[in-house]
């Protein structure tokens, strides 16, 4: 399984033609105590940097953008009952959605973990 | 000046400490063009307590007080008994003068009686929760067609021909700009209210009926129909409750399965006030709650283990979400759910349903005595404490003329639906706790006399 | 010498000696309360009905007019008696800080003292008893107390016309909003779409210019806080609606070129709305009308000292140009030579055929109304400008004070108009605004405004108003010196401030996770499980 990074702190795992959706552990550190996840319905089509998520925290609530097309086939139900996991594993358990890539070519431009985690060191 | 604690030696010294020679340095900024040499021509200067005190009881005299003649006006704004202690309390310094519980730790007693206040009004209305208040009920309800829309993605909104016409302006305005389509009528001057043709009216294309209850009437009708045959097109109902004593008497709308029950707590603790402050009242079921507009308090803990309370889902509100908000609201009706709450307490269950039976006693006793004058008939077959009747002539001219003699003798439909002959003659009487027996009389020779 | 034993001396608390926990939790006259559903049963009330003129039975003939839809199940609303129920809530009441307490610095919201007249005013029966659907000719005096309220605001303000009727200052947003939204679309101009809106704005100008249709495009800041002409001008177009501008702005700065602003955005076909949240800058010295702008709602809980309630009522009416004046809203009132008059749909189709339509039900909040009227009355022209003068005097008396203690973003560009504008750039590595605020907290004051305007990191927006003494203003600059050097030397015991609140930090995740919005019976929740 490889995974990938945008520049806008979501991570991409992709096994065969489905991806997996996250935010990084940088992400859930700025964002503070995570309250509430708004995950897309399964069947959505979303576009590469389209808005496909919100991340509410106690005071801010922000976008997080699909980093390739498709469709999704499922939100993190687990998110529902417990939006903490984002805080505890967001690089596992705390995944927001899978979908299957509309477009596999997107993938070249993203980062892998040590081009992310040299991004995130200049920040 | 009484207000200003400042002495010239204070300024002067202020100035020192600042830098600048005169306060004109400190608007600096200001253009040229905008500025003035002294105060604005063709206002008067400043006046004393007494002097204020002369002209603001003057103005007030040449207005007709409900307390002091037969009185008899309701749709949307009912004239209670508030007892004294309530109008004391909500003057304390630490209520009247404190801002919104932004900072908790120094704001427990106004998030907590807001925690009150929220379960007050959902087991009033039925509903799993409610929020903080809103402005009144139209801009509730207005703001529950909102949230209907974002909850099932339609946008046609029907309400029902029983909804007050004011509440049916103020959403028509809204529609104007949000797009939603909405189906109105204009009500019949007849006992039966309009829910059978609601019933048939929901299609898929529609996210919520509105229904008032009572209605603009007084009418009464179960909802629990109407709410089955909205869910069974996935569309929500929304009950609005112009008066809320009637539910001391009256099964809730939140029992009836509405999904969205909103109204106008104006009757407890607010007083008339010619229209406002007033205080909107808002609950649903607990699935919808992250769409409900307003502010909401939550329980949670401190630091040390203790219960406290909080704003909470703020995320929902215009200073986070900005353009995504759920509604641009900023303020709460605060003091004035503070009213409501302080009232509904003396009140208690027992004192409410006693309250309710004491108002619909005396307006059933008033509807019949009424219906007993010649040229006079009563609509209604059901109703809480405000019932139609239908003249036989033409409504509004008799309410002046009644009015010319000492007696405020309900609302004419011709003032509500103006242009509407249907309605002419019609005039809605609503009969609380502080109307007497002898007001009553008053109002039936008076009827009497003028349809003669 | 006969010896009356009945010595005494102060005792000497030994050192080292704590004070033990009480039984109640209570801590002398900070005391703990319970919730009525705690403490009320729904068997208890506090109210009679003896002696009210019908008398009630049990069992009423008249039930059968309720259409069988009698509420049989418990309501669950719980009573207390009158002095039980004075108490919960003066108990409740000494939990909260307010102005009559202390200094309120928040800025943007203008926490002037609220006068006694005002409520005595609003209470006479011949304001407070009157329906808003009662005969015109029997409510002529309120009508005349809304015409004379709604002159002295065209007046301070240098504009055509004014809409009393929206219930706040958010509200009266929207309601200038729709009118240039209605005026547009009269002159076939209905396809501009965009609003522009500078950063350092309120969330409620972005959420409310969403809300009626338009897509909101940020106005970015020059180096000195103020709105960049150049980048504005640049940006209009034909697709602009018009702006959204604060002035005095968020930053606590007057807008130098609100005129050229003004004159831009109509050369290039738009429409002016001015957020007047600090208004008590300039009332009586600035109208803003002479500015350029075309619509412009005016906080009545602000400016004109109608009590802020712990969050409300407030009152927002909207002031507009010649330009939007026939798209205001209803109702209004209007003076003809036979009285007072309502203008509502049935006459607005003669008169005013271009309004909007209606906002709200009945006329606006008239208690609001008799309040600022008094108040306006009470200052008059004279004391109004005397207001605006002490309120900026105050606010840069805090800036200079604060000078070398809190980094002060825009200090050196000049003067501030009535609040001050400081940043946490110069705390302690891992301190911040909040830790500023907590520890002002057990100093016994209210936190300025945090963390707005979003354009200043860590911001700390200060605004004393004109209602405060020297002294006041002196001790407030002291206590505030304190917390920030601690703040700036890395006091850990702020971290964890208030100590001395009724509560400590409370936790804003756990409510916001699991929210509890109402009370439930614990005996019915256990029964459950």
């Amino acid at each position: 399984m490889s995974r990938y990074f945008t520049e806008d702190h979501e991570w991409v795992d992709v096994d065969g033609d489905i991806g997996t959706v996250g935010i990084s552990d940088y992400a859930q550190q700025q964002l503070g105590d995570i309250v509430f996840v708004e995950v897309p319905a399964e069947g959505k089509q979303l576009a590469k940097g389209d808005e496909a998520a919100v991340v509410e925290s106690v005071k801010a609530a922000s976008d997080v953008y699909s980093p390739v097309s498709g469709t999704v086939l499922e939100g993190n139900a687990a998110l529902g009952d417990n939006p903490g996991l984002v805080n505890e594993d967001p690089e596992g358990a705390g995944w927001f959605f899978k979908l299957t890539l509309g477009d596999p070519e997107e993938l070249k431009g993203l980062m892998d973990d040590a081009a992310y985690a040299a991004f995130v060191a200049k920040l | 000046m009484r207000y200003l604690p400042l002495t010239d030696t204070d300024r002067q010294a202020m100035l020192a400490v600042i830098g600048a020679d005169t306060i004109d340095d400190l608007f600096v900024d200001v253009p040229a063009v905008a500025r003035f040499d002294g105060p604005i021509a063709g206002l008067p200067g400043h006046a004393s307590e007494l002097a204020v005190e002369r002209h603001m009881s003057a103005l007030a005299r040449k207005n007709v007080a409900a307390g002091d003649v037969p009185f008899f006006l309701g749709c949307g704004a009912y004239r209670h008994h508030v007892p004294a202690s309530v109008d004391h309390l909500i003057q304390r310094g630490e209520y009247l003068t404190a801002y919104t519980p932004y900072q908790p730790e120094i704001a427990q007693g106004t998030l907590q009686m807001l925690f009150e206040f929220q379960t007050q009004v959902a087991r009033l209305l039925g509903t799993d929760v409610a929020n903080a208040s809103m402005y009144d009920g139209s801009t509730a309800c207005w703001e529950a067609i909102g949230m209907a829309r974002r909850i099932t993605r339609r946008g046609k909104a029907i309400l029902s021909a029983g909804l007050h016409p004011h509440y049916v302006s103020v959403a028509k305005t809204m529609a104007r700009f949000t797009g939603d389509q909405l189906v109105t009528g204009t009500p019949t001057l007849s006992a039966a209210t309009d829910i059978d043709s609601l019933i048939a009216a929901i299609d898929t294309d529609t996210s919520c009926v509105v229904v008032q209850y009572p209605d603009i009437l007084g009418r009464i009708a179960d909802l629990a129909p109407l709410a089955a045959a909205c869910h069974a097109k996935k569309a929500l109902l929304v009950a609005v409750v112009t008066e809320p004593v009637a539910l001391g008497a009256l099964r809730s709308p939140g029992e009836m399965d509405a999904d969205i029950v909103v109204g106008e707590g104006q009757s407890l603790g607010v007083g008339l006030q010619f229209g406002g402050p007033y205080v909107g009242l808002f609950g649903c079921k607990e699935k919808y709650v992250r769409q409900m507009p307003g502010r909401l308090c939550g329980e949670t803990l401190d630091a040390d283990g203790r219960r406290g309370f909080v704003l909470t889902l703020s995320t929902r509100e215009q200073h986070i979400r900005r353009e995504k908000a759920t509604s641009n609201i900023c303020t709460n009706a605060g003091l004035c759910a503070l009213a409501f709450s302080i009232h509904m307490t003396l009140l208690g269950e027992k004192g409410l349903r006693e309250l309710a039976m004491v108002n619909h006693g005396a307006a059933a006793a008033a509807a019949e005595r009424l219906a007993m004058v010649p040229g006079v008939e009563l609509i209604n077959t059901s109703f809480f404490n405000e019932f139609t009747l239908r003249l036989s002539e033409e409504a509004r001219p008799i309410v002046r003329s009644l009015a010319d003699a000492g007696i405020l003798a309900g609302v004419s439909l011709g003032r509500l639906y103006p242009g509407e002959e249907s309605l002419a003659n019609g005039l809605v009487v609503a009969v609380t706790e502080t109307t007497t027996a002898q007001d009553v009389a008053a109002l039936a020779a008076a009827l009497e006399e003028a349809l003669a | 010498m006969t010896i009356n034993a009945s010595g005494w001396r102060p005792e000497r608390p030994e050192a080292g000696a704590a004070a033990a926990p009480t039984f109640t939790g209570n801590k002398a006259l900070m005391l703990e309360e319970a919730l009525i559903f705690e403490i009320g049963d729904t068997a208890t009330t506090g109210v009679d009905f003896t002696g009210t003129p019908v008398e009630h039975a049990t069992e009423m003939p008249a039930r059968a007019y309720l259409a069988g839809l009698d509420r049989a199940a418990p309501i669950g609303l719980p009573g207390l008696s009158e002095p039980e129920a004075v108490r919960h809530y003066t108990r409740l009441s000494r939990q909260n800080y307010a102005i009559d307490l202390g200094l309120f610095p928040l800025g943007s919201c203008t926490m002037k003292h609220n006068p006694r007249l005002n409520e005595k005013m609003a209470r006479l029966p011949g304001f407070a008893d009157i329906h808003p659907l009662a005969p015109v000719d029997t409510v002529q005096g309120a009508l005349e107390v809304i015409h004379q309220l709604a002159h002295w605001l065209v007046t301070l303000t240098g504009m055509h016309a004014i809409a009393m009727s929206p219930k706040a200052g958010a509200h009266g947003e929207l309601c200038g909003v729709l009118a240039i939204r209605a005026a547009l679309e009269a002159r076939g101009e209905g396809h501009r779409k965009v609003i522009l809106v500078p950063e350092s704005a309120h969330g409620t100008n972005p959420a409310t210019a969403a809300f009626a249709g338009y897509a909101v495009e940020n106005i970015p800041a020059t180096a000195e806080g103020r709105v960049d002409l150049a980048a504005l001008t640049a940006r209009l177009g034909p697709d602009v609606a018009g702006v959204m501008i604060t002035n005095p702005n968020t930053c606590g700065l007057f807008e130098r070129d609100m005129r050229a602003i003004s004159d831009a955005v109509h050369a290039a076909g738009g429409l002016v709305y001015c957020d007047g949240a600090n208004f008590n800058a300039i009332v009586g010295r600035v109208r803003p009308g002479d500015l350029g702008i075309d619509a412009m709602h005016i906080n009545l809980h602000k400016t004109f000292s109608t009590p802020h309630g712990g969050g409300g009522p407030g009152s927002g009416p909207v002031v507009f140009s010649a330009a939007l004046a026939p798209y205001a809203p209803l109702p209004f009132v209007e003076k003809t030579a036979e009285g007072f008059r309502l203008v509502e749909e049935e006459t607005a189709e003669e008169h005013h055929a271009g309004s909007f339509g209606r906002m709200v039900a009945f006329q606006g909040q008239m208690g609001m109304f008799t309040r600022a009227l008094t108040y306006i009355l009470s200052h008059g022209a004279d004391g109004l400008r005397q207001v605006a003068e002490d309120a900026v005097l105050n606010a840069n008396y805090i800036l200079r004070s604060l000078d070398g203690v809190l980094d002060a973003p825009f200090g050196a560009t000049g003067p501030c108009m009535h609040e001050a504008l400081f940043s946490d750039s110069n705390l302690a590595e891992g301190f911040s605004t909040i830790d500023v605020a907590k520890g002002l907290i057990d100093e016994g004051y209210h936190p300025m405004t945090m963390y707005f305007p979003l354009v200043v990191h860590g911001a700390m927006l200060i605004e004393p108003t004109e209602t405060e003494s020297k002294a006041a203003l002196d001790e407030f600059i002291g206590a505030l010196r304190s917390v920030a050097e601690r703040a700036k030397a890395g006091d850990v015991a702020l971290k964890s401030a208030p100590h001395f609140a009724p509560r400590s930090r409370l936790d804003e995740t756990l409510a916001a996770r699991k929210p509890v919005l109402v009370w439930k019976d614990p005996a019915l929740a256990q029964a459950a499980e």
